[in-house]
């Protein structure tokens, strides 16, 4: 189990800041969610940790050692957002889940190997050899999550891996996420939009806004009692059914 | 590339080219060995002369048989123009991918070199270069390689450039691919395409290089000759043996056409893949029996009906036989009834939206048994009559208001245009009536955002925008399809508010398509949940949560967590997938992923059956739902 620190990170595009000192603590063998608006920063924060976006300052360290950005070894992993470009067209999920495993394999133990990681997804280990667009959009981003647990990493980064996704398999992922954690004891940043998602699978939470933490904590005491006024309006903001607007004002 | 070939060979032009291009190599391979002789042997007692029966195109100044020499050139000529357009694409990739490889720093200086060599016009870098590197065959094709590599660089990078930018190529380099391995694994075999008609296009143009050099003297060398050459010995007979030099012309134009047409069909391939090649295939459409409207009929229970649509069908034709997204749907939208449709991503909810607003467009067809909006029927009127009636009454907001505004417009011009033409108002007055309504969606600052263009607002600006664009008129259906699905929560609330507040204050009808249920159940009095291009359910948004009956309808909800939701149970899960409009099943389309399908269900269709909730499409309606939790655990 691993804990990852970001450390008074900054990441600027040309003038303009889009992460303003941002430290935080993803606790180890948690799934920790990261909530905000589009264009907060949430996305920049997770490719800042696995080096997509240049650090103008501070540090990201895993176990109070700096990232490793460079080898074949890489234990800090990235599942994307979209399922239909995370995935090469040209090459079949067996072999881009082989990519991403940390060492040369012969021909039969990565064969094995690709059938754990698909089994732990749940998907057919018999279908190594499909290309990715004979999958649904659920299916790859179960494949996608196969390849991120292929690097044997210690802690995996989820951007929005739902909000791409029909609603009927939203569920299924959902619960894939937690079972996965569940089972292997990894670090998760879960980074969404949506309060409820984050609700049912972080114990932790951090609220991010114009490039900055404005609140975090366990998820069930920032979402009952929210310090910051941000949150409050992000928690008011939530569609309510009909049925229930009138029963409680409390989302919690 | 195997499989693109039969496509290749599909056109008429992929055939002569290809052709072509075989013809040439077989005779870059057998002329010289042939013919060889033939071509180099001298006749002292038959120099310059002209057509014969035994030199069909003549002779040069030593006799030689000037035919069989253009035929024995092939192959130089060829070769050459292979050597030098392989050197120029490799150099040229080298110069594309370097700054995807190298750090930053790095790249940038590549880049911009490249962007330098791109300033100088290629021919002048081959005479410079061809000078500047001495005078024989090696340097010429060093000359042309070089010369051609900046244009194929800047392509390449520009192409690799929008690949490496996607998801699965940083998956890959975060997974701790090694950078060479992420170029050559994921970038180049996702633009080889475009490169590789790039580049026979510019062997057509390397091979005419050639012949240049040559002809000016500065290519190929005597005694070695191709077609360049040929033409320059020719052209000083030209008035006395016009074939000397029109010979090995025509061999360039062939060879030149062979590269142009192969490298075309090739793009017409490539580029084909995305078209679809579906046409609408005539067969008969039974025309649905039509029955005029009956305005006498219960006349006080209709008067406030907006919308009435019966039996909607929606089908686009398919490669075998016409597929149909939407199949028998029924709505009725009375004033200020707000509605809203669920399902997955091709149940045919947003279909049935854009049926309703005669938006779908050839080759779908439309047809319904009843089709009345404000108590006109769509489907007879005149196209003008129906055109003012939606340009005043009906308003449509999409998913994302960057498509549906017009980027080079100012938003108060598009507001004002429609309320021109279908209201008759004034250019000032609708100038002012475009203003109004801005400020009628709470748009701060509406003057100001009417002179601006819809890329200097933001996206719920826009879509608040476009909902004002829809009260120019006074409208009596608001049809919204996915309105606030790319919106942030806090603005999605806004949009949402606004459309209630505008329900509300108008008695506007609303008619919500949207796969959030969580969205819909908040704004909307009733819900209807589509399946495979019908209405399974039909029932108060009121009652979703507690007495949805259809499995359907309880997985969708059970599937998204609310702030309700039990953290301790798994979410609920649908099996397999959607049913394919082209593959329907015979029964009930929902049966293949039910919990409680039996055997009537995989036999008979169930139809919507009324009763004191709403309306329900299900053999077991009101059976618990068992299994459902235990699927979840898978």
């Amino acid at each position: 189990m691993s804990r990852l620190d970001f450390e008074d990170v900054t990441v600027r595009y040309g003038h303009h800041t889009v992460l303003d000192g941002v430290s935080l603590t993803v606790p180890e063998g948690q799934i920790m969610g990261l909530v905000g608006e589009s264009g907060s920063g949430k996305s920049t924060l997770a490719r800042a940790a696995v080096g997509l976006a240049p650090l103008a300052g501070g540090r990201v360290l895993l176990d109070g050692r700096p990232v490793r950005h460079q080898g074949r070894r890489r234990p800090v992993q990235m599942v994307f957002q979209d399922p239909f470009s995370s995935l090469d067209p040209r090459m079949s999920i067996g072999q881009s889940i082989v990519e991403a495993l940390p060492e040369r394999l012969r021909r039969a133990p990565r064969a094995a190997e690709i059938a754990r990681l698909l089994q732990l997804v749940h998907l057919d280990p018999a279908r190594a050899a499909d290309a990715p667009s004979r999958l649904s959009g659920g299916q790859r981003q179960r494949v996608a999550i196969a390849r991120a647990l292929a690097g044997r990493p210690a802690v995996i980064l989820a951007d929005e891996i739902t909000s791409a996704l029909d609603v009927s398999v939203q569920g299924a992922i959902l619960n894939l996420v937690r079972e996965m954690q569940r089972e292997t004891g990894l670090t998760v940043l879960f980074i969404s939009h949506n309060l409820a998602v984050v609700r049912y699978v972080a114990t932790h939470v951090a609220v991010m806004a114009g490039g900055r933490i404005v609140e975090q904590g366990p998820t069930a005491r920032v979402f009952s009692s929210p310090a910051s006024d941000y949150t409050r309006e992000l928690l008011a903001s939530m569609p309510v059914p009909a049925a229930r607007r009138h029963l409680s004002q409390n989302p919690i | 590339m195997r499989r693109d070939r039969p496509e290749v060979l599909r056109t008429p032009v992929g055939i002569v080219g290809i052709t072509l291009l075989g013809v040439l190599a077989v005779l870059a391979v057998l002329a010289p060995l042939l013919w060889g002789e033939r071509a180099t042997a001298t006749d002292t007692y038959d120099i310059l002369a002209g057509p014969s029966a035994q030199h069909w195109a003549g002779t040069d100044n030593l006799g030689r048989d000037i035919f069989f020499r253009t035929l024995v050139a092939t192959r130089l000529s060829l070769v050459l123009t292979l050597m030098a357009t392989t050197l120029g694409v490799g150099l040229g990739l080298l110069l594309g991918m370097a700054p995807l490889l190298l750090p930053r720093r790095l790249g940038r200086p590549v880049v911009a070199f490249v962007n330098l060599l791109l300033g100088f016009p290629s021919l002048l870098m081959v005479l410079f270069l061809a000078v500047i590197l001495g005078v024989s065959t090696t340097s010429a094709v060093l000359a042309i390689g070089i010369a051609i590599a900046p244009p194929f660089a800047r392509l390449a990078h520009t192409l690799g450039a929008g690949v490496a930018d996607l998801d699965y190529v940083a998956a890959a380099r975060i997974s701790g691919v090694h950078p060479l391995r992420v170029v050559v694994r994921h970038v180049l075999p996702n633009v080889a395409e475009p490169l590789v008609v790039n580049a026979t296009v510019t062997a057509s143009s390397v091979l005419l290089a050639f012949g240049g050099l040559s002809f000016l003297g500065i290519g190929v060398q005597p005694p070695q000759y191709d077609w360049g050459r040929l033409m320059q010995d020719g052209l000083s007979s030209i008035y006395t043996n016009p074939l000397a030099a029109l010979v090995p012309g025509i061999a360039f134009v062939l060879t030149g056409l062979a590269f142009n047409l192969t490298g075309e069909a090739a793009a017409g391939t490539f580029g084909a893949k995305a078209r679809s090649r579906a046409r609408w295939r005539p067969t008969r459409t039974r025309r649905v029996a039509v029955r005029p409207s009956r305005p006498d009929e219960q006349e006080d229970a209709r008067a406030d009906v907006v919308l009435d649509v019966r039996d909607l069908v929606v089908s686009f034709p398919g490669p075998c036989g016409s597929i149909s997204p939407v199949r028998g749907v029924s709505i009725t939208l009375r004033s200020g009834e707000a509605v809203g449709v669920v399902g997955e991503s091709g149940s045919g909810k947003s279909m049935t939206a854009l049926a309703i607003a005669q938006l779908i467009e050839e080759p779908g067809r439309v047809t319904a048994e009843r089709l009345d909006f404000c108590r006109t029927d769509l489907r007879s009127g005149s196209r003008a009559a129906t055109d003012a009636l939606l340009g005043t009454s009906l308003a449509v907001v999409f998913q994302d208001p960057m498509t549906s505004l017009n980027p080079v417009m100012r938003i108060g011009g598009q507001l004002a245009e429609g309320a021109r033409r279908h209201q008759g108002l004034t250019r000032q007055d609708a100038a002012a009536r475009a203003v109004d309504r801005l400020r009628a969606v709470h748009l701060r600052d509406p003057e100001r955002r009417a002179r601006q263009y819809p890329h200097e607002l933001s996206g719920g600006m826009r879509q608040r925008a476009m909902i004002g664009m829809g009260l120019m008129g006074t409208p009596r259906l608001i049809v919204a399809d996915e309105p606030t699905t790319a919106l942030d929560m806090t603005v999605q609330r806004q949009v949402l508010d606004l459309l209630e507040e505008t329900r509300h204050d108008h008695g506007t009808a609303l008619l919500m398509i949207s796969h959030d249920v969580s969205v819909v159940s908040s704004i909307c009095d009733r819900v209807l949940v589509m399946y495979a291009g019908r209405i399974v359910e039909d029932l108060p948004s009121a009652d979703l949560h507690t007495k949805a009956r259809h499995p359907y309808t309880r997985a969708l909800i059970g599937a998204v967590p609310d702030m309700a939701t039990d953290l301790h149970a798994p979410l609920d899960t649908i099996s397999g997938h959607p049913v394919d409009p082209r593959h329907l099943p015979v029964g009930c389309a929902y049966a293949a992923r039910c919990p409680l399908v039996s055997e009537r269900c995989r036999q008979e269709e169930p139809t919507l059956e009324a009763d004191a909730i709403g309306e329900v499409a299900c053999w077991h309606a009101d059976e618990p739902a068992r299994a459902e939790t235990l699927e979840a655990v898978r």
